[in-house]
């Protein structure tokens, strides 16, 4: 027996293949909506694997630093070095902000790490070019994807940085390139007020009476320092000895501080199960939308290829053939469909993923899964067209 | 005749039933000898293709009796289990349009019956150039269906509906869309597959081009048949 689908195919192939691509483009754009949450996660993971750290130790009760504002003294660091089972300790600022490049304005994460310090958590794990920040001020590490370059200048609140290093994928959990500058300078960036502010709040202070002490010189000067510095990080970053179960310090750090400590695992869970899972949801329905509108188009069209066969298929009756064979006639088409779509799709996702501003990661599970769908899908709107196709009755061939 | 061929005894068939029954064939009675054409002539409506429909199996005659070769296929109610493969195996059609499948070429298309019997796609093909050669078409063998004449396809429907060797061959106004020259040659090809394979052929018609050709003729009237004697022309 020969395969009467596969006639047909080859047949009307030009029918085939264009309802193919279009549906082809569309399992794309879902398979680019697929690799835009994949990526979104791997952001994210990347986010945490490039920090180096093994614990984030945060301010209490807060889902810190990525995904709720947290803050935590400045001086925490010593004391956690100090615990058992703790390797290093430094801290860490994060802010997104705007910022100016020689290419132009750029979305950026501002992380501040303690400067000299290579092989401090926090810092990128290598560079692409240059070197790392050994200046306490107005040096930068910025991410390729920044668009910055060695050697620019880029602007950050009042002060010009030069960019001394470059990364490669060091990206915060929305996919925004890093750009590390050294930690005071970051503190100061976090809470810098105009000129006109500080002026204003010294006048304030020099005027409020309960300052006024004439007895105690120097208390004034003392309170416009304390307010006009930021003794406050976002976090510190801790790495383990080797050996060391991340649980127990974890645990002990909690008992010794009154901070909130989270593990690799943990801070995963938060990434992913709240810092994009609005995000994630978003996606979900428009692959949602993207499947039913797919399983539509397959519906209709194997329909109308059947409904333009319906004699032919009276025919195929009344000479003898199975209901079984053109059962599988009719699927086997729909089927043909959504791999010639799968095909194209993937091909047009893996063509226009690196055109996406956002990290987009075709997984094979992705195209696997789709596999499935696709291939579900094409049954199910196969069945409309089959059970039309079995109605048929063969004395219809002999006409009246 | 020996029981080979068509008999028809008292076939009755009636659609519907109460007040809007419709009795399209009361009394039929035919009989058609192996390598006969016979001729089946009659108004509109007046229930030929309830007729051929009932012979060809896809609907169920109301009482009656039909033989095809040997077997009884119906005796008020059916004495075959798999209609379909009664369809399949002994009996060609004919139709009016050629209805070939638009989506394989004249071999495979003549080829499917014997495929869908189980024959293997080679010896089926191998059956099917046969009789494309005995129909003089075997030049097309290749070709797709809307490639060909209208006179080519119905030469090449005519071979789909012989290659299985069916003792029957029911052809409902074969020669309705061709000119008079090529109305006759589709006659006297299926007089001659009639006279080789030892095939019995009813050729429902309006056709008056081909009417003398045949030897005897039935005429169907508000679904009653009356044997006639043709003019039994011969065709050169
Ligand atoms: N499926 C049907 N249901 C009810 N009546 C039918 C049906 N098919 C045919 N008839 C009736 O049976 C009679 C014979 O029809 P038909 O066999 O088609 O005649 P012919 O082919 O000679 O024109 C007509 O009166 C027609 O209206
Ligand atoms: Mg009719």
């Amino acid at each position: 027996m020969i395969s009467l689908a596969a006639r047909d195919i080859v047949h009307g192939w030009g029918k085939f293949v264009f309802t193919g691509v279009g549906l082809g483009l569309l399992i794309g754009v879902t398979l680019i909506m697929a690799g835009v949450y994949r990526g979104m996660v791997d952001d994210g993971k990347a986010l945490l694997d490039n920090s180096g750290a093994d614990l984030w130790v945060v301010q209490q009760d807060t889902l810190g630093p990525y995904a709720e504002p947290s803050s935590v003294r400045d001086d925490t660091w010593r004391r956690l070095r100090t615990t058992p089972g703790v390797a290093r300790a430094a801290n860490v600022t994060y802010l997104t902000m705007q910022l100016a490049t020689s290419a132009g304005e750029v979305r950026a994460m501002v992380v501040g790490v303690p400067p000299g310090e290579i092989v401090a958590p926090g810092w990128p794990p290598f560079l692409v070019a240059g070197r790392h920040i050994t200046r306490s001020h107005y040096e930068a590490v910025a991410d390729l994807a920044s668009g910055a370059r060695l050697g620019d200048v880029l602007k950050i609140r009042r002060h010009r940085y030069t960019v001394v290093g470059l990364t490669r994928r060091m990206v915060s959990a929305s996919g925004d390139p890093m750009v590390f500058i050294p930690l005071r300078d970051a503190q100061e960036a976090q809470f810098l007020k105009d000129n006109d502010a500080v002026r204003e709040t010294r006048r304030r202070n020099a005027a409020d009476p309960a300052f006024d002490r004439p007895g105690v010189p120097g208390l004034l000067a003392a309170i416009d320092e304390a307010q006009g510095a930021n003794p406050w990080v976002n976090a510190v970053l801790v790495t383990l000895q080797p050996g060391a179960s991340a649980t127990d310090v974890a645990q002990a750090i909690r008992r010794w501080t009154r901070l909130t400590v989270y593990t690799r695992g943990s801070m995963e869970a938060i990434l992913v199960g709240k810092l994009i899972a609005t995000s994630a949801r978003q996606i979900g329905m428009f692959l949602v939308i993207l499947g039913v509108v797919s399983a539509t188009i397959v519906a209709f069209i194997i329909y109308t290829l059947t409904m333009d066969k319906l004699r032919e298929i009276a025919v195929l009756k009344l000479i003898g053939t199975r209901n079984r064979t053109i059962a599988a006639m009719i699927l086997q088409q729909a089927i043909a469909l959504g791999l010639i779509g799968l095909v194209t799709g993937r091909i047009a996702a893996t063509w226009a993923a690196p055109a996406f501003p956002k990290y987009v990661l075709l997984v094979p599970q992705d195209t696997l899964a789709a596999l499935c769908i696709v291939i579900a899908i094409c049954v199910l709107a196969s069945l409309v067209a089959i059970r039309i196709a079995l109605a048929v009755d063969p004395a219809e061939a002999i006409g009246g | 005749m020996s029981g080979a061929g068509i008999r028809i005894e008292g076939l009755r068939k009636r659609y519907g039933s109460g007040d809007t029954a419709v009795d399209a064939l009361k009394q039929v009675d035919m009989s058609v000898a192996p390598g006969e054409v016979v001729g089946l002539i009659g108004p509109s409506g007046s229930g030929k293709s309830t007729l051929l429909k009932c012979l060809g199996a896809v609907i169920e005659p109301t009482a009656g009796r039909m033989m095809l070769g040997e077997h009884t296929i119906y005796d008020d109610g059916w004495r075959v289990r798999d209609l379909r493969a009664l369809r399949r195996d002994r009996i060609g059609f004919v139709f009016q349009a050629p209805y070939l499948i638009p989506f394989l070429d004249v071999t495979d298309n003549v080829a499917l019956p014997p495929m869908l019997a189980g024959v293997p796609n080679a010896e089926a093909r191998r059956r099917a150039l046969g009789l494309l050669d005995a129909l003089e078409v075997r030049h097309r063998a290749a070709a797709m269906p809307a490639q060909l004449s209208g006179g080519e396809q119905q030469r090449v429907a005519i071979a789909r509906g012989l290659v299985n060797r069916p003792p029957v061959i029911l052809a409902d106004e074969p020669t309705a869309p061709l000119d008079s020259a090529r109305a006759l040659a589709v006659i006297r090809i299926l007089n001659e597959m009639a006279r080789r394979y030892r095939t019995a052929v009813i050729v429902v018609t309006h056709d008056e081009k081909i009417i003398p050709t045949f030897a005897r003729i039935y005429h169907i009237r508000d679904g009653v048949t009356q044997e006639e004697r043709g003019e039994g022309r011969s065709i050169g």
